[in-house]
């Protein structure tokens, strides 16, 4: 292949990463500098003094330390939800897929339907439901509704069918296993790489909802990082004036951690996305 | 390959051998794997779609001047409200405009770049897919902050740039540009991600099909858009379909760009309005009917998309 050739198409390709990476590189140089130089300085030029450290300090104490209330309620909500989700939807996917039972075609078809239903979709109806029992504006009220992951069957259901075989299943009856055994002790391993994709996934999608908490939540203590960045982004604190360079630094915290975990379980993401759209 | 897969019924059936306790035990098993789902799907999947179905027939009365406001049955009276109402018509044509700027946008560039990095014409192509996917790690509610930040003008690099240029830059924030201004972080945090099935689908093409055509003389290009570009079009037709579906819900990019802009008024979007009038009007009646209203919509526009892909054999 000629340079002549291939140089348009590398073109296109550095243009479109730039476009995808430049506001990620804003958002880092911007948490290194004070509230005075975010506005004086031009967006990608360095600072004159290096805030960073002082940014974080200010964010993580700032109104008593309510980041680290809000990072630790992200992970109850997202960590918590996708765990039981996927609990929840190992259990079921593997049900529907290796054993016959009446209506099991019918609630397939249920579920299918309801991943085409967006999480959104759902915030208001689950609001009316929430403070019809009273558990608005509790860390329930947001923590249920994350356990349920139509997507996360179809997927364990598809995986289940495709490579948990029957012989194993029956060898481990044979030995006298129960079927809570058989499913612990061999199916769970079989189904592991699909379950830290339905984990991730779910994860995303619940921590990736802002309508859900914004409808349950008013209590600012329970609010998750997204619904705290976005009320401190809104709301003039000092001086009348936005604390801009604590909104940057959190958010910049916020998304370190989830770049890291998701170059390092790269091949996770890729795999769930490439079942959803092949087989789906 | 791409229709939502059928459930399947076919399992081995049991030889007549197996031992009566143990066949029982194996019918009761799957219905307890299945109840916690089950449970959950039912309580906060079902019955919310049953609440707000209810609570949309009911509308709030004052009795007397000064009396307490009660709710009162009102039967289809909110859902003729929703239909007559200009502000929901108004948010409905937006999310259509919405639609129609983002979604093909979205798709066309990802699959643009989905076929280069399949194409034998680039190096790097794993450090392209990461920095290309990587607006996906990122939620939509920080995207939506990060590139707020690049609207407003007292930080925007972007009018800093315009200003040194001595250009006049352009008002992101308000007029209609506002709504291509969120069409550019729709595609920003979704080309990737769409990207990705893209690429998933091309790779699922066995090698054989584009070294055939290789033979017979076709160029990169020719083998991409002729031979790879049909092979992946289901899977490009149901991202298409969930695309169409989530443009509909479109609610976080308005609901926190507002603070900023004059244009977003309270009944943008539908769901814009549904939050206003359940949550600053108290109309939980006339929310939930907005909600149920849009559900309709949606599921009769997905369904005239698919027969539409169906008689094109794309889906």
């Amino acid at each position: 292949m000629t340079r002549f050739k291939t140089l348009p198409a590398h073109v296109v390709l550095v243009a479109a990463s730039a476009y995808f990476v430049l506001p990620l590189l804003w958002l880092a140089i911007s948490a290194t500098k004070g509230r005075d130089e975010l506005f004086t300085t031009f967006g990608f030029a360095l600072p004159e003094n290096f805030a960073l450290l002082d940014n974080i300090r200010q964010t993580l104490s700032y109104e008593d330390g309510i980041y680290l209330r809000w990072t630790a309620n992200t992970l109850l909500y997202a960590g918590g939800g996708a765990l039981g989700a996927t609990a929840l939807a190992a259990m079921a996917g593997y049900a529907l897929a290796k054993y016959s039972f009446r209506g099991s075609g019918a609630i397939s078809w249920v579920i299918i339907g309801a991943v085409l239903v967006p999480v959104t979709a759902l915030a208001l109806p689950l609001y009316f439901l929430m403070s019809a029992v009273g558990l608005q504006n509790t860390p329930w009220a947001v923590l249920l509704p994350s356990l349920v992951s139509p997507m996360g069957v179809y997927l364990c259901r598809l995986y289940a069918i495709s490579s948990v075989p029957d012989e194993v299943l029956e060898a481990a009856r044979m030995d006298g296993a129960s079927e809570w055994r058989v499913f612990r002790a061999v199916v769970l391993r079989i189904m592991s790489p699909i379950l830290v994709t339905v984990f991730l996934f779910q994860f995303v999608a619940i921590w990736n909802n802002f309508f859900l908490p914004l409808v349950m939540l008013n209590s600012r203590e329970l609010f998750p990082l997204t619904l705290g960045l976005q009320d401190w982004n809104t709301q003039p604190q000092v001086g009348n004036q936005v604390i801009f360079n604590l909104v940057v630094t959190g958010a910049f915290l916020a998304v370190v951690p989830l770049v890291v975990c998701f170059l390092l379980l790269q091949r996770h993401w890729r795999q769930g996305l490439a079942q959803g759209s092949v087989v789906a | 390959m791409t229709t939502l897969a059928p459930p399947r019924a076919d399992r081995p059936t049991r030889p007549p051998t197996a031992a009566a306790p143990r066949r029982r035990r194996r019918s009761v098993a799957p219905l307890l794997f299945l109840l916690p789902f089950a449970l959950c799907f039912t309580a906060f999947f079902l019955v919310p779609i049953g609440v707000a179905v209810w609570q949309s027939l009911f509308q709030p009365r004052r009795s007397g001047l000064l009396g307490k406001t009660t709710e009162v049955f009102v039967g289809a009276a909110n859902y003729l409200d929703v239909l007559a109402d200009p502000k929901f018509h108004e948010g409905l044509l937006r999310v259509l405009a919405y639609a129609v700027l983002t979604i093909p946008l979205i798709m066309v560039v990802a699959t643009v770049l989905a076929l280069l990095l399949d194409s034998a014409l680039v190096r790097a192509r794993k450090v392209f897919r990461l920095l290309v996917f990587l607006p996906y790690a990122v939620p939509a509610v920080i995207a939506t902050l990060l590139w707020g930040f690049f609207y407003q003008p007292q930080f925007s690099p972007i009018v800093r740039t315009f200003d040194a240029l001595d250009w006049s830059s352009p008002d992101f924030l308000n007029g209609t540009a506002v709504l291509l201004s969120m069409t550019n972080i729709a595609a920003w945090e979704w080309i990737g991600y769409n990207m990705i099935i893209v690429l998933a689908a091309l790779q699922a093409i066995p090698t054989s099909v584009h070294e055939a055509a290789k033979l017979d003389g076709c160029g990169e290009l020719a083998v991409a858009v002729r031979v790879k570009l049909p092979m992946v079009l289901p899977a490009i037709g149901l991202s298409l379909l969930f695309s169409l579906i989530g443009a509909f819900q479109f609610f976080n990019e308005p609901a926190i760009l507002k603070p900023l802009s004059a244009t977003i008024t309270s009944y943008y979007t539908p769901n814009v309005y549904a939050y206003q009038k359940a949550f600053a009007e108290g109309q939980s009646g006339y929310a939930g009917a907005i909600a149920v209203t849009l559900a309709v919509v949606t599921f009769l526009f997905s369904l005239y998309f698919l027969r539409l892909g169906r008689r094109r054999g794309v889906i």
